[in-house]
C-alpha cells in the first residue's frame, strides 16, 4: 500500500468511527417498556423508555385541592362587586377559588397579577379580563365537550401548571422569511418543525386545521385517477397535525389508527374518536374563546401577526395520553363544570 | 435424468461437513447431502405447521391467512399453539431451513473448489429474518414483536411497526439500507442490460466479447468496472442491504423509542447554523 493510499485508508476509518460513535451517543438503550393495543401480530404497540417515563410521572403531579366549604351564607355576586361569572357561588367557595387559581396560574406574582389590589372589583388589569373568560372557557369545557374529556374535565392548572402563560401555546406562524419572486417557495415546510417532531413537515398545520375547518382528510376514496384531487402536499399537512397529535400526547400513530388503513373507522381504535371530537373542541375554543381575546391581550402577549396565543392538543396534554395521567380534579371544584 | 455433458466432472465425492459419505449423492439433478436431509425436514414440517394454522384460522383466502405471534403478555416463554406457539414452531423451523440450505450451499461449494462467497452472501439474508424474529423480540423482551406469517398480515405489521416511530424514512440505518437496495437494482439493470447486449448481436455478427462490454461502458460513464468487478460490487452492494436492513430494524425499539425525525435533533444542535 502506498503512503497516501494508507492515510487516506485511515482518514476514512477514523470518519467512519466518529460517524458511529455519534449516532451510538444519540441513542436510547433496552429494555423498553410496551403497551399492545392490538391483536397480536399487528404491531399495534406503544413502545415506553421507563427511564423517560420517570420524569414524566415527576412532571404531572397534581396538587393538592383546598377542602370544599359548605355552599352556605352570602353569594359572591352580593357581596362583592363585578362578580360576572361566578356571582351564584357561596363567598367561602368563591375566594377558595380565587386562592386555586392564584396557586395554579400565578403563584409567584400572586393575587396583584389580575387584581388591582386597591379595588379587586376593577377590570383595569388585561389578565383579569382574560382570567374571566378562561373561567368561561373551562366551563365550557367541562360541560359542553364531555365527549372529550368526559368527566375527568379540566381546570385552570390542566394546562397552566403554575405559570401564567401555558408552556405549550401557539400562534400564527408565517415561517422564515421567504425568497421573493421566482424564488419563492411559500409551502410552509422543509424547515425543522419542532411541533412535527422536528421534521422538515410543515411547521403550521394549527392554523388551517385547528382554527380554521380546513378537511384533514387525505386519504382517496378511488384507486383510479382523476377525480381524486388530494396530493402528497396536502397529505404532509395532514401528517403533521398528526406528528403534533403523537408527541402531545406521547404515543405513536398506532394509538388511534390501524395503519393499514388510517381513513377506515372500523379498523381504528375507540380513541380516534375522542380525539376527533378533540379536534372540533380545540376549533371552538381557538375561534370562540382565544381569537376574541386579541383585542384584549397586550402586544407583548400577541404572536407576529397580532392573533391572540391559542390552545392545540400540547396544551393540556403535555406529552402524556391522558392530561395528568387522568387525574379528576376538576370534580373538586363543580363550579368549573356549570354550564353558563 | 440425463447429465449434462460437463457435470460428471463436477459430481466428485467428499466435502462434506458432517455425514461423511452418508447423504453424499444426488438425486436427480439435486445434491443432498445432510444438510439438504435437514433442510427438506424443518421446510417439510414448517409447512405443514402453516397448514395446520390456516387450517384452525378463519380463512383459507390465501392473501388472508395469518399465523402470528403471541400477545406480548406471554414475554419470551412459549404460548399455547392456537395463540402464537404455532408461530414460535414454524419460526424454528424456517430458521432451520435457512441455516441449512447455507450449510449445504457451503458442502456444494467445498465439492467444487469454490469460495465460500455464496453461503457468506445468503447468510445476510439470514441475519436479516433472525433480526426481525429473534434478535429484536429478545431485546424487546416478548416474541410478540415478531411479524406475524401471512401474505397481507406480515405488510400491516410492516406498516404499524414503521409508523410506531412517526416517519420511519428518518432511521438514519433504513436511509443507509434503502440507498444499498437502490444502487443494488441500478447495477445489475446496468449489468443485466450489457450482458444481453454483449449476447445478443444483430444476425450474422459474432457474440461480442468483454473487451467490447469495457468498451461499451467507458465510452458512455469513463470506467468500466470489468467482468469481475461487477460481481463484487453486485456483492458488496446486496450484502449492504441486507445488513443495514437488520441495523435499521434492531435500532427501531430496543434503542430508539420516540419518532425517528427527532434522533436528528443532534443536526439540528450542532455549533454551525446561524440561529
Amino acid at each position: 500500500m502506498t503512503g497516501s493510499v494508507r492515510n487516506a485508508a485511515i482518514a476514512l476509518g477514523a470518519f467512519a468511527l466518529a460517524t458511529t460513535a455519534v449516532i451510538l451517543s444519540q441513542t436510547e438503550r433496552p429494555p423498553m417498556d410496551s403497551v399492545q393495543r392490538g391483536y397480536r401480530g399487528t404491531a399495534m404497540q406503544e413502545i415506553y423508555n421507563p427511564r423517560f417515563v420517570q420524569a414524566e410521572l415527576n412532571a404531572n403531579k397534581v396538587p393538592l385541592s383546598l377542602p370544599r366549604l359548605p355552599d352556605a351564607g352570602a353569594k359572591a355576586g352580593v357581596v362583592y362587586k363585578n362578580v360576572k361569572v361566578l356571582g351564584d357561588e357561596s363567598v367561602g367557595n368563591f375566594t377558595r377559588l380565587m386562592a386555586s387559581i392564584t396557586t395554579w396560574v400565578a403563584p409567584t406574582q400572586g393575587c396583584a397579577y389580575c387584581h388591582d389590589v386597591q379595588n379587586m372589583a376593577a377590570d383595569t388589569l388585561y389578565t383579569k379580563v382574560v382570567a374571566r373568560r378562561m373561567i368561561q372557557m373551562v366551563q365550557h369545557v367541562n360541560s359542553g365537550w364531555k365527549s372529550h374529556v368526559a368527566e375527568t374535565g379540566v381546570t385552570c392548572y390542566t394546562c397552566h401548571r403554575g405559570q401564567p402563560v401555558p408552556a405549550q401555546i401557539w400562534f400564527n406562524n408565517p415561517g422564515p422569511l421567504q425568497a421573493g419572486g421566482m424564488a419563492q417557495t411559500p409551502a410552509g415546510k422543509n424547515h425543522p418543525a419542532a411541533i412535527a417532531n422536528n421534521s422538515s413537515l410543515p411547521f403550521d398545520p394549527f392554523t388551517p386545521f385547528l382554527e380554521h375547518d380546513s378537511n384533514i382528510r387525505v386519504v382517496p376514496q378511488q384507486a383510479l385517477p382523476g377525480t381524486d384531487r388530494q396530493s402528497i402536499k396536502q397529505t404532509e399537512w395532514t401528517y403533521s397535525l398528526m406528528m403534533h397529535f403523537s408527541q402531545s400526547l406521547g404515543v405513536n400513530c398506532t394509538y388511534c389508527h390501524n395503519t393499514r388503513s388510517f381513513t377506515d373507522w372500523t379498523q381504528s381504535t375507540p380513541q380516534r374518536m375522542t380525539a376527533w371530537y378533540g379536534i372540533r373542541m380545540v376549533r371552538d375554543l381557538n375561534t370562540n374563546f382565544l381569537d376574541p381575546l386579541a383585542s384584549v391581550f397586550p402586544p407583548g402577549r400577541l404572536g407576529v401577526q397580532g392573533d391572540s396565543p391559542k390552545v392545540n392538543c400540547a396544551t393540556c396534554h403535555n406529552g402524556v395520553y391522558k392530561p395528568l395521567f387522568g387525574a379528576t380534579m376538576a370534580k373538586d371544584f363543580p363550579e368549573l363544570t356549570r354550564a353558563q | 435424468m440425463a447429465m449434462l455433458s460437463f457435470e460428471p466432472k463436477y459430481r466428485v465425492r467428499g466435502g462434506t461437513l458432517i455425514g461423511g459419505d452418508l447423504f453424499d449423492f444426488w438425486v436427480g439433478p439435486f445434491y443432498v447431502g445432510f444438510f439438504g436431509v435437514t433442510t427438506a425436514f424443518f421446510s417439510i414440517l414448517g409447512t405443514a405447521l402453516i397448514f395446520w394454522g390456516a387450517a384452525i384460522g378463519p380463512t383459507w383466502n390465501p392473501w388472508k391467512i395469518n399465523i402470528a405471534p403471541p400477545d406480548i403478555s406471554y414475554g419470551l416463554a412459549l404460548a399455547p399453539l392456537a395463540e402464537g406457539g404455532l408461530w414460535q414452531l414454524i419460526t424454528i423451523c424456517a430458521i432451520g431451513a435457512f441455516c441449512s440450505w447455507a450449510l449445504r450451499q457451503a458442502e456444494i461449494a467445498r465439492k467444487l473448489g469454490m469460495g465460500m462467497h455464496v453461503p457468506f452472501a445468503f447468510s445476510f439474508a439470514i441475519l436479516a429474518y433472525v433480526t426481525l424474529e429473534v434478535f429484536r423480540p429478545l431485546l424487546m423482551g416478548a416474541w410478540g414483536f415478531g411479524f406475524p406469517y401471512g401474505i397481507m398480515s406480515h405488510l400491516d405489521w410492516v406498516s404499524n411497526t414503521g409508523y410506531q416511530y412517526l416517519h420511519f424514512h428518518y432511521n438514519p440505518a433504513h436511509m443507509i439500507a434503502v440507498s444499498f437496495f437502490f444502487t443494488n437494482c441500478l447495477a445489475l439493470a446496468l449489468h443485466g442490460s450489457l450482458v444481453l447486449s454483449a449476447a445478443n448481436p444483430p444476425k450474422g455478427e459474432p457474440v461480442k466479447s468483454a473487451e467490447q462490454e469495457n468498451a461499451y461502458f467507458r465510452d458512455t460513464i469513463g470506467y468500466s468496472i470489468g467482468t469481475l468487478g461487477i460481481h463484487r460490487l453486485g456483492l458488496f452492494l446486496a450484502v449492504s442491504a441486507s445488513f443495514w436492513s437488520a441495523v435499521c430494524i434492531i435500532i427501531s425499539g430496543p434503542f430508539w423509542s420516540r419518532g425517528w425525525p427527532e434522533w436528528w435533533s443532534w443536526w439540528l444542535n450542532l455549533p454551525i447554523w446561524a440561529h
